[in-house]
């Protein structure tokens, strides 16, 4: 196992994302979408849709799902899993709020750049 | 030969008596005396009116026009002075004297004023008429109001002024309210729900003396000395049938008017019927048994055979949220047996009395979806000793087994009553079947059926669906989502009626099923509240599509595209020069005419719009909001200016149109079209809302579209003057905004309300001017250039983090 160390880093404020609101971050492998929910949680999940790459940050928020605004397919924040009678999933990173700041953990994305 | 007929009296009862009459062919001259200066509308619906889910206009039952095509003869805002039954006349407050054949009073009856110290000062009314509606509808938020009276009439004026933010106290003199069809546990349940709404209560409680000050109530003076700070004071205490003209001319008269089973009274010439009438030592409120006397007297009048039965009646609240119902007897007694059902977490109560295993009584509360069934046990008097363990469960629960409703109405008999409203059975819609009525419209229009509150919808279809069998499938009323079991119609309709001006409060008065809505019920929702409330509602981008969030298109791949507005269709080198620039600029890939006539900038990436929208701004080019459910474009013409056909100054109209209507917000996209003539160049007959110029003026035309369905456009008016065109489409776009479905074009909402609605709302120069005023109010909130104000926030369209170095360590 290639386990490496959690490397948790300080991204923004919670409140540079709207509440049922996403942004990006930009990688080297592309961005990825940081969602905050109505509840205030916030989820890091890859910003393409498995159907047709549609930009998930540019989607409405709902409970802790996203519609894609392409084609309406809804996407666990979760599990990144896609819901209803559509298949497929969207990678997820670990992400959480410390005291008002959003943190996301770089290890991970790191993993995906060699995946 | 034709008899003279003066009937006094234009209320329901008289107005569905003259129903009759005419459907029979009666051949009779006939003359209405109305004291109140309208014609016919259906009283039981003020309450509806008065809270806002109804207007005036959809519960007149008939109008100038209905009584001049069937040459009847009004006389509204006049009294009768006198009857002379010798010599067969009535004389009229002016002193005219007509002769008549037949009489028929329908005076109705008074609202019962408590005879308090100070009943007679400025600002106590009763509730009765559109004057008192008005009254209370003339309330706003700051005013307080009380109610004497927890009946039903006091509780449905005190909901519809709560309803309208007004702060209302309801004094009732019983130990609990609507004593008498309501026992203690049910009037405690309803009572919590209207405290719940923001109301007062006070039962047990006593009005000792009404405090006025200058000659205007003040207070309300209970005999425990609390005074009750009020602006209005309303009693709803009773009503007593109006009489004294019979009185006076002689007729026999008790409690109200004495009628005979065929509604005669002691002067066979002289008929009664409705609230003024006593039938067999009882008199009538509801407006079931006053329905049926119409249908008598009509009989009588034609001279046939008809004969009044007096039956059971129930009742029903109608206060949004109060589910309640009441029927027959349930005082307690000897012999008489109770079984109760309480879940107090749903707020549900449920109380039959039963006496020798029939069913005399019922009270429901929080769930009343089974009282037609126990209403038909009360009134079949059937023998419920076989269920008498599940009774309470309702049918479902009767005979093993969940019941199917079809089968349930199937076994209903031809004389069980469907619609209370107008006092039609299941005999009669069956009959209108028979003769081909085959849907729910058609029922509606030939038996009127549902036609009032619309409670009975459901029980009509069940009736066709089970006489019709597989010709006729209910209609399922579409959800707006998965977040909820209502419709969009019945959402918009609490938002009114409930003032519900956030989403928050939409979810939690409609019991949303999520906690905050979906991609579909969102953004009609934020749609519904910025329209209704253009004040009140904080707008929701977060409940909005990307394109309207952005203020783009967005792409295929995610890019976006940029269309700045061009007047009319009108643009100038300069502006040209600069479209040209910053597609230069952002490394536009597209640069295309769209069928708006604009000029589309295709592929513009998300983090690159205020940017480009800076630049497009500078040169004077606001956001054309081709990405919205709003206006979009006005497509024009060239007009006088250059065509040798053109009449008028199509393109000028068509700028002036847009400038007016750019930035609203609509159900679906708006799209007009103004041409200078017949041969109609801006193809205006397929816009939402088209204008052909002629030369005698403007021809205004609506509902076309070219899109996934290809309509032309229908006729809505033709006006003179540029003004009025103006007018004219700012209210019929208000109209749309106000009542349609969101996601439905001018089209789907036209074929649902009809043109002839459409062309009335706006031919109405008070009901034009009101939807004017307040289109123009919402344009003074909403009518902002996007882009300028995103420009300012520009930051958020960038990335949040750029982690390219951490990631690539």
């Amino acid at each position: 196992m290639n386990e490496q160390p959690a490397n948790w880093v300080d991204i923004a404020a919670l409140e540079d994302v709207p509440k049922r609101g996403a942004r990006l971050i930009k990688t080297a492998h592309g961005c990825v979408a940081v969602f905050r929910t109505g509840a205030d949680e916030v989820y890091a999940l890859d910003n393409a849709c498995p159907h047709k790459q549609g930009p998930l940050a540019d989607g409405i928020v709902h409970d802790k799902s996203v519609t894609c605004p392409l084609h309406n397919w809804v996407i666990s924040l979760e599990t990144g899993e896609v819901q209803g009678a559509d298949e497929g999933q969207v990678a997820t990173y670990p992400a959480k709020v410390v005291d008002g700041r959003i943190t996301l953990d770089t290890a991970f994305l790191v993993r995906r750049a060699v995946a | 030969m034709t008899q003279r007929l003066i009937i006094i009296g234009a209320g329901m009862a008289t107005g569905r008596a003259l129903e009759h009459l005419l459907d029979a062919g009666a051949d009779y001259d006939v003359t209405l005396f109305n004291a109140e200066p309208r014609g016919n509308y259906n009283r039981i619906m003020l309450s509806p009116v008065l809270s806002g889910e109804k207007t005036y206009a959809e519960i007149e039952t008939h109008t100038a026009e209905w009584y001049e095509e069937n040459g009847i003869t009004c006389r509204f805002g006049e009294k009768i002075a006198s009857i002379d039954r010798a010599a067969k006349t009535v004389t009229a407050e002016n002193g005219d004297v007509l002769s008549y054949d037949k009489l028929l009073f329908g005076t109705g009856s008074n609202p019962f004023m408590i005879p308090l110290p100070g009943h007679d000062l400025e600002g106590v009314i009763a509730y009765r008429d559109l004057e008192d509606t008005e009254r209370m509808m003339g309330l706003g938020p700051d005013n307080k109001c009380v109610v004497i009276g927890g009946g039903l009439l006091g509780l449905e004026a005190a909901a519809g002024m709560a309803a309208r933010g007004v702060d209302v106290t309801v004094i009732h003199i019983m130990g609990h309210l609507m004593e008498r069809q309501l026992d203690e546990a049910a009037g405690y349940l309803l009572r919590k729900a209207l405290v719940d709404k923001g109301i007062t209560v006070k039962c047990s409680a006593n009005s000792k003396e009404i405090l006025g000050e200058n000659g205007k109530v003040r207070a309300l003076l209970l005999d425990d000395g609390t005074e009750l700070p009020c602006d209005l004071l309303v009693m709803a205490v009773g009503i007593r049938p109006n009489t004294k003209l019979a009185q006076d001319a002689g007729v026999a008269v008790g409690k109200g008017i004495h009628v005979d089973d065929q509604m005669c009274t002691s002067d066979a010439d002289i008929l009664a019927v409705g609230e003024c009438v006593e039938h067999d030592g009882a008199i009538f409120g509801l407006v079931a048994p006053l329905y049926d006397q119409a249908k008598v007297v009509a009989k009588t009048l034609m001279g046939d055979e008809a004969q009044f039965v007096q039956k059971e009646l129930s009742t029903k609240l109608k206060v949004t949220g109060c589910d309640l119902f009441s029927a027959g007897d349930f005082a307690e007694g000897e012999g008489r047996e109770d079984i109760v059902f309480r879940d107090p977490a749903r707020g549900v109560y449920r109380r039959l009395v039963l006496e020798d295993n029939v069913v005399v009584g019922a009270v429901m509360y929080g769930d009343t979806a089974d009282s037609n069934w126990f209403f038909g046990l009360i009134r079949e008097k059937t023998d419920v000793s076989d269920m008498r363990e599940t009774l309470i469960f309702g049918p479902a629960f009767q005979g093993g087994g969940a019941s199917d409703p079809l089968s349930a109405v199937a076994a209903l008999p031809r004389d069980a009553e469907i619609c209370g409203c107008n006092g039609i059975s299941k005999g009669e819609i069956e009959d209108a079947i028979a003769a081909g009525s085959g849907d729910l419209a058609a029922i509606k229009a030939s038996t009127k059926a549902s036609a009032s509150c619309g409670t009975c919808t459901g029980l009509v279809e069940q009736v066709l669906a089970v006489t019709l069998g597989d010709d006729f499938v209910i209609p399922a009323a579409a959800s707006i989502c998965g977040c909820t079991d209502m419709t969009h119609e019945d959402v918009r309709r609490m938002i009114k009626s409930q003032k519900l001006t956030s989403m928050p409060a939409v979810w939690q008065e409609c019991g949303w099923k999520t906690s905050c809505g979906c991609h579909v019920c969102r953004p009609a929702l934020n749609f519904y509240l910025l329209a209704d409330w253009p004040l009140e509602y904080q707008d929701d981008p977060q409940s909005r599509f990307i394109n309207e969030r952005k203020h783009a298109n967005i792409q295929k791949d995610g890019t976006f595209s940029v269309v700045p507005r061009m007047w009319g269709g009108i643009t100038t080198p300069d502006e040209l020069r600069a479209i040209a620039d910053a597609a230069d600029k952002f490394e536009v890939p597209t640069v295309k005419v769209t069928g708006g006539q604009r000029i589309d900038l295709l592929g513009v990436k998300g983090e690159d719009l205020p940017a480009i929208w800076d630049d497009l701004n500078k040169a004077g080019m606001v956001s054309g909001h081709a990405y919205s459910k709003g206006l979009r474009t006005v497509k024009t013409c060239v007009g006088t200016d250059h065509c040798r056909f053109g009449t008028q100054d199509s393109t000028g109209l068509g700028i002036k149109l847009e400038k007016i209507l750019w930035g609203s917000w609509t159900p679906h996209k708006l799209k007009l079209g103004v041409s200078g003539c017949p041969r109609n160049c801006a193809e205006a007959t397929c816009k939402d809302i088209g204008i052909v110029c002629v030369d005698s003026g403007y021809q205004i035309s609506i509902g076309g579209a070219a899109g996934m369905d290809v309509r032309e456009t229908v006729l809505l008016c033709q006006v003179p003057t540029e003004e009025e065109v103006v007018d004219v489409i700012k209210a019929v776009t208000q109209s749309y905004r106000e009542n349609a479905k969101y996601l439905d074009r001018i089209y789907k909402w036209m074929d649902k309300v009809g043109l002839e609605w459409i062309q009335e709302t706006v031919e109405d120069l008070d009901t034009r001017a009101a939807l004017v005023e307040r289109f123009d109010l919402s344009q003074t909130i909403y009518r902002k250039d996007p882009w300028a104000q995103h420009v300012a926030k520009a930051e958020t369209y960038q990335p949040l983090a750029d982690l390219t170095l951490e990631a690539a360590e």
